[in-house]
This record gives structure tokens, C-alpha cells and sequence, in this order.
């Protein structure tokens, strides 16, 4: 029955995919919208409802699951693109996972939740690359995206994008090695914690600056050396106990352990 | 081997001995000598004796990375430019071409990429901070576990603990100057520590800022303090526990030969010269190779101070660390009165608790030996589990220190580990009260029991491994004699005296002055000698001896005389009846 469906889902996939978009689109989405459903029942609906409306729980405050009635496809995509959905299990906060999706079952969710309400869609290439751009503008855009960086995202995702801690076990994830498109769509929708940087908020030419100032990071080489994880000074102060004192006190245990006579046999006079 | 005899000394006969002429080197050396009076100071201090071991070289490793900390320094003076003026950066560094910055960030950018070797420098200056003020802590612990501190040397233990606070307020000045935005953050911080003073806080921060945060004169002011006022007085105590240090000589461990008024070890020249000196190069070699393999402070990731911004991993550096996670600890208690706010929150774990603690630290040696009555001086040291009381003291606070400095970085230990931020807190602000407790208690019987076990050993000797089987099919393991300078080493120490209060009346049965403390300071004796165990006495010792002869004697007649030498690979000591040194 699975198998079935699997096969199913392929074929339809399939077939949305190599089809001719551009007389049927209208039609091509409906159709995936509606093979998002399928899935949606299956892998989604215990949580968030059989149409997406999310589940209270007993508790007052406490959610089963939210509502994705106009998160849109960007948050869809992020979300089950990263596989942090679907949740293996209620905690402080959904890590990244093993993505268990395929593309085109992606595809399918995300137009079945952008169909719920409207909502922000996935975004493009060209919105989140600084390809077309000049290389003095590709410079502007970096130095001006670090600034936005640092005012915006440094406070809980750190100076160097190496993550940092948020209350009651949450954390913000490490930033480096993101696809450009999963952060885009991060400020885009606001995740678990993080706040939502609407378009209007921060615009989509910001948004392409900070990624490339990222980008930027991950080109250029490490100056200082080893960069002990990017954490700021605790990963330094255990560097200089371990390395330079315990180096050090080693250094003295050998020098001590040698006494000033030599331990070649003397020539006998 | 032939002998090459044109180098062996010929007799002087009757001749009185004329020195030969000493070259070059010998005419300058008698030129500087003829008007320094150098020989007579050289004679007695090059030949000056320190005894071996590496606990002994910790705070050599302070001294030689306060030297790399200076030369790295003045190199970074020559590029640095401390200034808050704003200028828009230009250099090498793509990510910030183009902003605006002080000049005190802009040239630190500078130094950082387009001055040759000046990350390197860069790099190596705050490495050897972060090494100089732990190897002073390090040192710190060696002196306080042995007992190093005890008369005549309290007042060179003050000065080393000026030392430690001197070096923290440096390397907090020294981190603030790049005005990257985590040194902005700490300054912002201490901006907040000295606003929490009552009364003259607000005072006290527009006095140091010279109007309200940040304004534009503190940083051109810590540098003054950094380049100039602290490094001037570090270097004079430094010079002052130096010189302390020679004219009370160096502290010796127990042992035979080694005694309360002699020093055993090795002259200056040409042994110990070349051992510090090869330990300096050592110091700077391992700084040099952390400054250019591990990345410490990169500001330019950090990009200017900006109240606006901050970053997750904000942290001082870990000397700073401890006070930082008090803070973090203390719940947010205030209370007005008559209209204005007393920060608790802040007060006690910035403003009371740190200097409290320094205080403690500073009047150790001066409780112990009001406690003990002990003024004689010292000059051989105690292994830590002779004095269990004051290891105790000290693990309970190093345990206190470690709880601390852990909640400093509590953000780290909870994305590292994965574990909630909050719990992190909660257990830590339990533990900093009940840990120093129990590490007192545990550490405490712990020195006692190995005060036991040092005990079983002299009486009864080591335990070789070797088990024997009786006649009547019981085992036992064998034990033999310890050597003679271990057991020397071993009872090298004092028995430990309570201090108990004769009488709370004088001899007219009125009541003695000061009774009250000495009533506390019998009180203290007790609980801090009472449960220590003493060495055996010479009783004891012979009793034990006579007792291994016999046993020897019994088994001397037996066709295999066991005493497990056959079996440790000391047996060509078996013939012959008397007590053997292993």
C-alpha cells in the first residue's frame, strides 16, 4: 500500500516535473497541492491538523503544533528541506536532521501549505546570489550585509555565525555551511525562535547581503590559524590552560627531571 | 684512551700561584669591576644556590611571559594609535573596507593585516597574557599547598596576589583597546559595574569616561594605564618579590642533608643560569606557536564597537571569567531606597564578592599563623597532606573559583553539551554554596587518611605485591622497610600543636584580657589540628624495626628465607640479617 502510494507519488512527481508548465500551470499547481495533501495527512496532519490548523493542546499556552495556515512555502521548505520536519520528538527545540522528504515530495508540501493561505513563497536564485553584481558592488554588498550581520544576528547566532545558546536548551544553529536558500527562507519565515525578518523589515537585497557577507566568511582563510570553534573567549582561555600551561608545566617536569650531569661516560684521565 | 698531557695542571711547587691573564673578556670584566664593584656583588650571587624541582619554575613561567608580554607590547605601541576619532577604514581587509571606525580599531586592522608580522604580534601579546596570569594562579597554588607562604615570606605572598590583581586589570585594559565590539561590550560592562556603586557611582563612570559612555577619552585613558601606569608598578613588585625571594632564599622540600637553615641544590651560574634561561626561550617558544597556529581574539570578525550590536559568546577573558559568572549566577535583586537603587544584582558579584575574596586570600597566611602561634620561620615546605586543614581551605575555594568561572561560560556548556542554559544556572547557583563545602570536607580527610597511609608505611614498610602462603595454608602479603631518605622525607615534619586556652581567669581570678579571642583561637586550633595524625614517635619507629628483625631472624632459618626479595628483583640483598635500604 505504501510502495503503491510511494509510486504513485513518483509518477505524479515525475510527470509535474517534466510537464509542459506553461499552458497547465494554474492546474500543475492544484494537482500538487493536492498530492501535498496526501502527504500532509500522512506525515504532518498529527500535529499540525487535517488542514493545517494546529493543535492545542489541554494545557492553556501549550501547542501540539502550530498553525501553518500562511507560513507559506518558504517556511515549508525550510523546514522540511533542512529535516527538522517532520519533528522526531516534542523538545526544546526541532534539530537538524536526516531530511526524509525528497524534492519533490517537498515541493508538493510546500504547495499544499502555500495553498492553505497566501503566504511567503520560495524563494529564487537570484534573490539570495550576488552573481549578476559587479565585483565593486559584490564588495559593497558583503561590507554592508557584515553590518546588518552584526547589528541583527550576531547576538544569538554569534560573531562567527558559530551558533549560540537561547533559554531553556534552545539554541541558535550554526550558520556556516547553510545553503544560501535555508537562510534566506530562515529570515524569511522566523523559525521556532528566531524572529521574522519580513521583507519589509529587512529587504530582499538586505537579506542577499548578509548571505554573501557569510559566504564571504566561509572563502576567506582562517588569518589567525586554528580559530578553536569561533566561540569567543572561553574556547581561548582553555587553549591557553591546555596548550600553554599544560605545555609549559611539561616543559618544566622535563627540565627539572634532568639534573646537570651528564650521562656520558667520562674519558678516565 | 691516551691523556693529553699538556692540559694537566702543572704543580705550583712552593710557588705561590699567579692567575694567568684572562684575555680580552678578562681585562673588560676587570675594567667594569674596577669602577661597578662588580666582583663582589657577582662572587656571592652567582654562586647563589636554588634548589630543583618543577614546582619551582611555575612562576618563572609568569616572569619569562611578562618578558614576551613587553617585547610583543612595544611593538604593537609603534602601529597602534589610541584614538577614538573617527576615520573610514581602507586597508587590507575586504569585509570592512569602508566603515566608519575609530582609529584605535583601524589601526589594530592595520597591525592585524597590512603591518609584517603584526598578527603574529598581535596574536603572541594576548597569548602570553592568557599564560601569564594563569601561570601566576598556578604559582599561586604551588606556594599556598606547601606551605611556602608561612613566615618570613607573608608579605611576599601579598605581593604576589598584587600581582594577580594587577594582571587581571592589565589584561582587562589591554583587550578593551582594540574598541572591537566585544572590548566594547566589557567596557560597557564595567561602565555598568561602576554605576552600581551607591552614591558616587554615576560619579565614578563620568570621572572615568569623561562625560557619559562611551564618549571619546577612554581609550586614549586605558592606554595610558596599560602602556604605562600598571606595567610600571607590576614591574616594581615584580622586582620587590624577586628580590624577596633571594634575600629569604628559596624554599627546599624536605630531605636528607636539607635542612631549616641550609638550601640544597644548584648554583646560579652555570646551572641555573642556563636552565631559566633555556626555560625563557621554551615560554617564548610555546607563545610564539600559539600566537601563529591558534587564532585568539579576531576583531576583525568582531568589526567596530557599536553600543547597537552584541554578539552570543560575548565573554571577558578567563581571568575576568569568574566575577562574569557570579554575575550570571546572582538573581536580579533590588531595592529602593528613599528614591534610588541599590543593585544587588550587580554589587555583590562584581563590587563585594571579588574583592572579598582577594582579601581572604591576602590574609591567609596571616590567619594561620595567629591560629597556630607559629612564628618561627620556615623554610622547608609541607606536602599539602600535612596540612589538611589549609589544603581543605584552599580546594574550597578553587572549588568555589571553578563553579564560578564555569557559569561564566554557561552559553557555551549549554550549545557544547546540550543542556538548557537555565538548568546550567539553577544547579550552579546551588553548588557554588554547597560544592566549596563538600570539596572542603572530602579534601580534608582525604589528607588525613594518606597522613594514615604514610604512617602504615613507616611502621610496617611498603607492600611489595608478594603474597605468601603459611605453613597453615593462611596468606599474607609482604612488606618491607621503606628506604632511609624516603622515611627521612616522610617524617621531616613538625607535630602539630593545639593551641588550647589555659585559663579564662588571670591570676586574681579576674577575668583575662582577650580572652574571648583567644577562646577563638583555641577553638580554631582545634578543629583545624585536632584530627590530624601525627608522625610516629621514635618509640613507634624502633618497636617497628625490632618487630621486621624478628620476623627476618624467624625466617633466616628456614631453608628458603622468604622475604620477597626473590621476587623483586632485589635479592643479592638477602644474605646477611640487618635491615637493608630497600
Amino acid at each position: 500500500m505504501v510502495l503503491l502510494l510511494l509510486g504513485l507519488l513518483l509518477t505524479g512527481g515525475l510527470y509535474t516535473a517534466f510537464s509542459p508548465a506553461q499552458a497547465q500551470e494554474q492546474e500543475s499547481e492544484a494537482e500538487l497541492a493536492a498530492q501535498g495533501r496526501e502527504l500532509f495527512l500522512v506525515g504532518c496532519s498529527f500535529c499540525h491538523g487535517q488542514n493545517g490548523e494546529g493543535i492545542s493542546d489541554a494545557r492553556e499556552g501549550y501547542q501540539v503544533g502550530p498553525s501553518l495556515v500562511g507560513v507559506g512555502a518558504a517556511a515549508v521548505d525550510f523546514q522540511v528541506g533542512t529535516g527538522r520536519m517532520p519533528l522526531a520528538q516534542p523538545a526544546a527545540q526541532a534539530p537538524k536532521k536526516k531530511v526524509v522528504y525528497n524534492e519533490e515530495e517537498i515541493a508538493a508540501l510546500a504547495a499544499y501549505v502555500a495553498s492553505l493561505a497566501p503566504g511567503p513563497a520560495i524563494p529564487d536564485a537570484e534573490d539570495y546570489s550576488i552573481e549578476g553584481l559587479s565585483a565593486g558592488e559584490r564588495e559593497e554588498a558583503i561590507v554592508r550585509g557584515g553590518q546588518i550581520f552584526l547589528t541583527n544576528c550576531t547576538a544569538c547566532h554569534n560573531f562567527n555565525g558559530s551558533g549560540g545558546a537561547m533559554p531553556r536548551g534552545g539554541y541558535a544553529p550554526t550558520l556556516r555551511d547553510v545553503p544560501p536558500r535555508y537562510i534566506f527562507e530562515a529570515m524569511l519565515t522566523g523559525p521556532q525562535n528566531m524572529p521574522n525578518f519580513s521583507n519589509g523589515n529587512l529587504s530582499p537585497e538586505e537579506k542577499r547581503d548578509v548571505i554573501a557577507y557569510l559566504g564571504s566568511l566561509n572563502e576567506t582563510p582562517e588569518y589567525g590559524g586554528f580559530g578553536l570553534g569561533g566561540l569567543g573567549p572561553v574556547s581561548e582561555g582553555l587553549a591557553g590552560w591546555i596548550v600553554g600551561i599544560g605545555g609549559l608545566v611539561g616543559f618544566a617536569v622535563w627540565i627539572a627531571a634532568h639534573t646537570t650531569r651528564s650521562t656520558k661516560e667520562k674519558a678516565e684521565a | 684512551m691516551s691523556v693529553d698531557t699538556s692540559k694537566v695542571a702543572t704543580s705550583n711547587a712552593n710557588k705561590a700561584a699567579t692567575p694567568k691573564n684572562g684575555g680580552p673578556a678578562g681585562s673588560i670584566a676587570n675594567w667594569a669591576d674596577e669602577r661597578l664593584g662588580l666582583a663582589t656583588v657577582m662572587k656571592k650571587n652567582l654562586r647563589k644556590v636554588f634548589p630543583d624541582h618543577w614546582s619551582f619554575m611555575l612562576g618563572e613561567i609568569a616572569l619569562w611571559s611578562f618578558v614576551v608580554l613587553l617585547l610583543t607590547g612595544v611593538f604593537l605601541t609603534l602601529w597602534y594609535t589610541p584614538s577614538m576619532g573617527e576615520i573610514q577604514y581602507n586597508g587590507s581587509y575586504d569585509q570592512l573596507r569602508g566603515i566608519h571606525m575609530s582609529e584605535a580599531m583601524a589601526s589594530t586592522l592595520n597591525i592585524s593585516f597590512d603591518v609584517r608580522g603584526g598578527l603574529l604580534m598581535r596574536q603572541m601579546h594576548h597569548w602570553a597574557a592568557t599564560v601569564f596570569v594563569a601561570s601566576m594562579m598556578v604559582h599561586l597554588l604551588r606556594v599556598a599547598f606547601t606551605g611556602a607562604h608561612r613566615k618570613p615570606r607573608e608579605l611576599n605572598w601579598v605581593i604576589g596576589c598584587l600581582l594577580l590583581l594587577l594582571g587581571t586589570l592589565e589584561g582587562f585594559t589591554g583587550y578593551s583597546l582594540p574598541d572591537d565590539l566585544l572590548s566594547g561590550t566589557g567596557i560597557r560592562a564595567a561602565d555598568g559595574f561602576l554605576k552600581a556603586t551607591p552614591v558616587v557611582g554615576t560619579y565614578m563612570s563620568f570621572f572615568l569616561f569623561g562625560g557619559e559612555f562611551p564618549g571619546e577619552a577612554i581609550i586614549p585613558r586605558l592606554y595610558t594605564i596599560h602602556v604605562l601606569l600598571i606595567p610600571g608598578i607590576l614591574l616594581a613588585l615584580i622586582a620587590a618579590h624577586m628580590l624577596l625571594l633571594v634575600y629569604h632564599k628559596h624554599t627546599q622540600w624536605p630531605g636528607p642533608g636539607r635542612t631549616e637553615q641550609n638550601v640544597v641544590g644548584f648554583p646560579m651560574l652555570p646551572v641555573y643560569a642556563a636552565k631559566a634561561g633555556g626555560f625563557f626561550f621554551i615560554v617564548f617558544g610555546v607563545i610564539a606557536l600559539m600566537g601563529a597556529l591558534l587564532t585568539i581574539n579576531p576583531v576583525w570578525k568582531f568589526g567596530p564597537y557599536d553600543p547597537t550590536k552584541v554578539t552570543a559568546g560575548s565573554q571577558p577573558d578567563w581571568y575576568m571569567g569568574w566575577p562574569d559568572g557570579l554575575l550570571r549566577l546572582m538573581p536580579g535583586v533590588e531595592s529602593v531606597i528613599f528614591g534610588y537603587t541599590i543593585s544587588w544584582n550587580v554589587m555583590v558579584p562584581i563590587l563585594i564578592v571579588p574583592p572579598l575574596m582577594l582579601v581572604i586570600l591576602m590574609v591567609l597566611p596571616f590567619i594561620e599563623s595567629w591560629v597556630t602561634g607559629d612564628k618561627r620561620e620556615h623554610h622547608l615546605l609541607q606536602r599539602p597532606r600535612n596540612a589538611p586543614t589549609r589544603t581543605a581551605v584552599m580546594v574550597a575555594l578553587m572549588t568555589f573559583y571553578g563553579l564560578a568561572w564555569a557559569a561564566g561560560g554557561n552559553d557555551i556548556i549549554a550549545i557544547r553539551f546540550d543542556l538548557s542554559i537555565n538548568q546550567i544556572t539553577y544547579f550552579l547557583r546551588a553548588a557554588i554554596f554547597i560544592g566549596p563545602l563538600i570539596a572542603f570536607w572530602i579534601t580534608r580527610r582525604w589528607c588525613i587518611s594518606l597522613q594514615r597511609h604514610d604512617n602504615e608505611t613507616l611502621l610496617h614498610g611498603y607492600e611489595t605485591g608478594v603474597i605468601m602462603r603459611s605453613a597453615d595454608g593462611g596468606y599474607s602479603e609482604r612488606h618491607l622497610p621503606i628506604d632511609g631518605a624516603r622515611a627521612y622525607e616522610i617524617t621531616a615534619r613538625d607535630r602539630d600543636e593545639i593551641y588550647e586556652l589555659e585559663s579564662d581567669v588571670d591570676g586574681n581570678g579576674v577575668a583575662a584580657p582577650g580572652t574571648r579571642v583567644n577562646a577563638l583561637r583555641a577553638k580554631l586550633s582545634k578543629s583545624m589540628f585536632a584530627d590530624n595524625v601525627q608522625k610516629p614517635t621514635t618509640e613507634e619507629l624502633t618497636e617497628a624495626h625490632h618487630h621486621a628483625e624478628h620476623e627476618h631472624q624467624l625466617q633466616a632459618g628456614l631453608d628458603h628465607p622468604a622475604d620477597g626479595h626473590q621476587f623483586d628483583g632485589h635479592d643479592s640483598a638477602v644474605e646477611g640479617h640487618e635491615l637493608r635500604s630497600r
